[in-house]
């Protein structure tokens, strides 16, 4: 247990030091210089928009698939792993090929800031599908009918009954998926072009001051996004406590 | 006014669940629905509750026509095997349910709720969540939920199948004074036949999706309609030809009475007050007697004995099998 959290708390720290060792006026320049201030604002409210997408939407793919019976079920179930299983970076290629300037569908997103949309949308789906989905299927119907018994509607079962009881399971599929696109790299940085002030997102931002030898620079802004996803994940929970306790 | 079932049938794919049910229960009374699992009584139970649809036939509840009315709109109550609880609401929350989507006072809620606490004897649990409670007070829980929204019709679908045997004793001596205090027009399904037999006003026999027999437990048990009926209710077993209870067998050590089977005791087992005799003879399969300690005194395995149903007993033709699965 010991070994583990030391596994994660050391490379944390280490992050955290290298950024302060440049001292707080460089990390103050580093964050506040336009272009990182840009990268870090497209990377958090692209994160943010795709959670919530993947909010509202996932527990929906869920339930179709925990719910319904339909021909080809079996394939959807193996194409929503899809982005958990492609390196990243060929998820990248497939992207660009689709929605590049060679789109076969004729949807042209490349260097647009709505392809760093497009990557997160993907890489993210499958974290609240496959957090609800499990709990989905350990709902009894019993409690359904239970419900409908004591005279609820559908909605009303749905709402007081069944959210309740998926909303820890969302909340967790929230942080990770946020977390996810907080991170990504590979999917995007071929579709998006990379363009400064437009499409370029922290994580691509990192590295280019890795290669310019800018180390606190980049320790610097990976403490705000360490920062902001922890803010984000204490929050979710906090919603989720919330929750549990108001009903 | 009362549940009138009428004409029922209800296929899943090839296996019939019900065949031509036609049912009478009568309102205020605690009605058994009794057989053994698979025979189709909880189906009867889900389609009087509107959780399942008939193919055929029409279900009337306290003289509204029902049949196409959903769950949610006929005003019952249903209990669950499993509970069904809310798990993420406490226990007054769970009670609340019903009459909260009613969208009730807030005041007269409380109240009601506080009665029915009151009532099932969890007043001290009400903040509680379910998962906090032991499966008895889960039930009574479920039980005070139903009761809330004042149902027309309370059904119970092996409302104690899941607690241990000390619990479901003495929940169902329970349910059975509540219901003498509430006169809510019950319905319970069971496939335990002592629980039919101590709790309910009238007892239906359902076997392979048929009604076998009505009646009140004394009529069951004394005038079984079938050999079905008689073996269920108790054990049974066959003497000359003939079902018989196990207890209704005189033993005596020589030939004089007329008709009597001679044996020879393979085996004896005593259970507290009471010893349990197999008796080989030669023409039916082994037979069982049941006799208190005191009547098996001087008995033992080996010894040579006659065997004559007591005078006046109770003796059905066994007509399907030589051996009928006994249940209890």
């Amino acid at each position: 247990m010991l070994w583990f959290s030391l596994l994660v708390l050391i490379p944390l720290c280490a992050v955290v030091v290298t950024a302060a060792e440049g001292g707080w006026d460089t990390f103050w320049t580093t964050i506040t210089n336009g272009q990182t201030a840009a990268a870090i604002r497209l990377t958090v409210t692209a994160a943010a928009v795709v959670t919530v997408v993947n909010v509202v939407v996932g527990p929906m793919i869920a339930w179709v698939l925990v719910r319904d019976r339909f021909w080809g079920k079996g394939a959807l179930e193996l194409l929503i792993d899809i982005p958990f299983a492609l390196p990243t970076i060929v998820a990248g290629l497939v992207l660009l090929s689709l929605y590049g300037h060679d789109s076969p569908l004729g949807i042209d997103v490349a260097n647009m800031p709505s392809s760093v949309y497009l990557a997160y949308l993907f890489v993210t789906l499958p974290f609240v599908v496959r957090m609800v989905q499990p709990v989905l299927e350990q709902l009894e119907l019993d409690v359904e009918e239970a419900a409908a018994s004591l005279g609820a509607s559908r909605f009303t079962t749905f709402r007081r009954i069944i959210l309740p009881s998926l909303t820890p399971a969302i909340a967790a599929g929230a942080a990770l998926s946020f977390a996810r696109g907080v991170s990504e790299y590979g999917s995007l940085v071929l579709l998006s072009g990379n363009l400064p002030f437009k499409t370029e997102v922290t994580s691509v931002r990192i590295l280019s001051s890795v290669e310019n030898n800018n180390l606190a620079g980049a320790a610097a802004v990976a403490t705000v996004l360490l920062v902001i996803s922890l803010l984000v994940i204490v929050l979710l929970d906090v919603l989720q406590r919330r929750v549990a306790v108001r009903d | 006014m009362s549940i009138e079932v009428k004409g029922v049938n209800k296929n899943f794919g090839d296996f019939v669940a019900l065949e031509d049910i036609d049912l009478h229960i009568p309102t205020g009374r605690l009605t058994a629905l009794l057989g053994p699992s698979g025979g189709g009584k909880s189906t009867l139970l889900r389609i009087i509750a509107g959780l399942e649809t008939a193919d055929t036939g029409t279900v009337t509840i306290e003289g509204v026509e029902a049949t196409h009315l959903p769950a949610r709109k006929r005003n019952v109550g249903f209990v669950f095997q499993h509970y069904a609880a809310f798990k993420h609401m406490t226990v007054a929350k769970n009670v609340a349910f019903g009459l909260e989507i009613r969208k009730r006072p807030k005041a007269e809620v409380r109240k009601r709720v506080e009665e029915l606490l009151e009532l099932v004897h969890l007043s001290q649990f009400a903040h509680r969540l379910p998962s906090q409670l032991s499966g008895g007070q889960r039930q009574r829980m479920a039980l005070a939920r139903a009761l809330a929204v004042e149902p027309n019709v309370l059904l119970l679908d092996e409302p104690f199948g899941a607690l241990d045997a000390k619990v479901r004793k003495e929940l169902r001596d329970w349910l059975r004074r509540l219901h003498d205090e509430v006169h809510v027009t019950t319905v319970l399904v069971t496939h335990d036949q002592e629980e039919a037999l101590e709790v309910a006003d009238q007892i239906v026999v359902i076997n392979d999706g048929r009604v076998e027999q009505i009646g009140t437990p004394d009529e069951l048990y004394d005038r079984p309609a079938n050999d079905f009926v008689m073996s269920f209710l108790g054990p049974v077993t066959t003497l000359g030809g003939q079902l018989v209870r196990p207890h209704d067998i005189d033993l005596s050590d020589d030939d004089k009475v007329a008709g009597s089977v001679p044996g020879v005791i393979t085996r004896m087992v005593r259970i507290g007050f009471e010893v349990r005799l197999h008796v080989r003879t030669d023409t039916d399969p082994d037979v069982h007697v049941t006799m208190t300690r005191t009547h098996a005194r001087g008995l033992e395995t080996g010894a040579k004995v006659w065997l004559v149903p007591t005078k006046g007993a109770l003796t059905v033709p066994a007509l399907d099998s030589p051996e009928p699965a006994a249940a209890g």
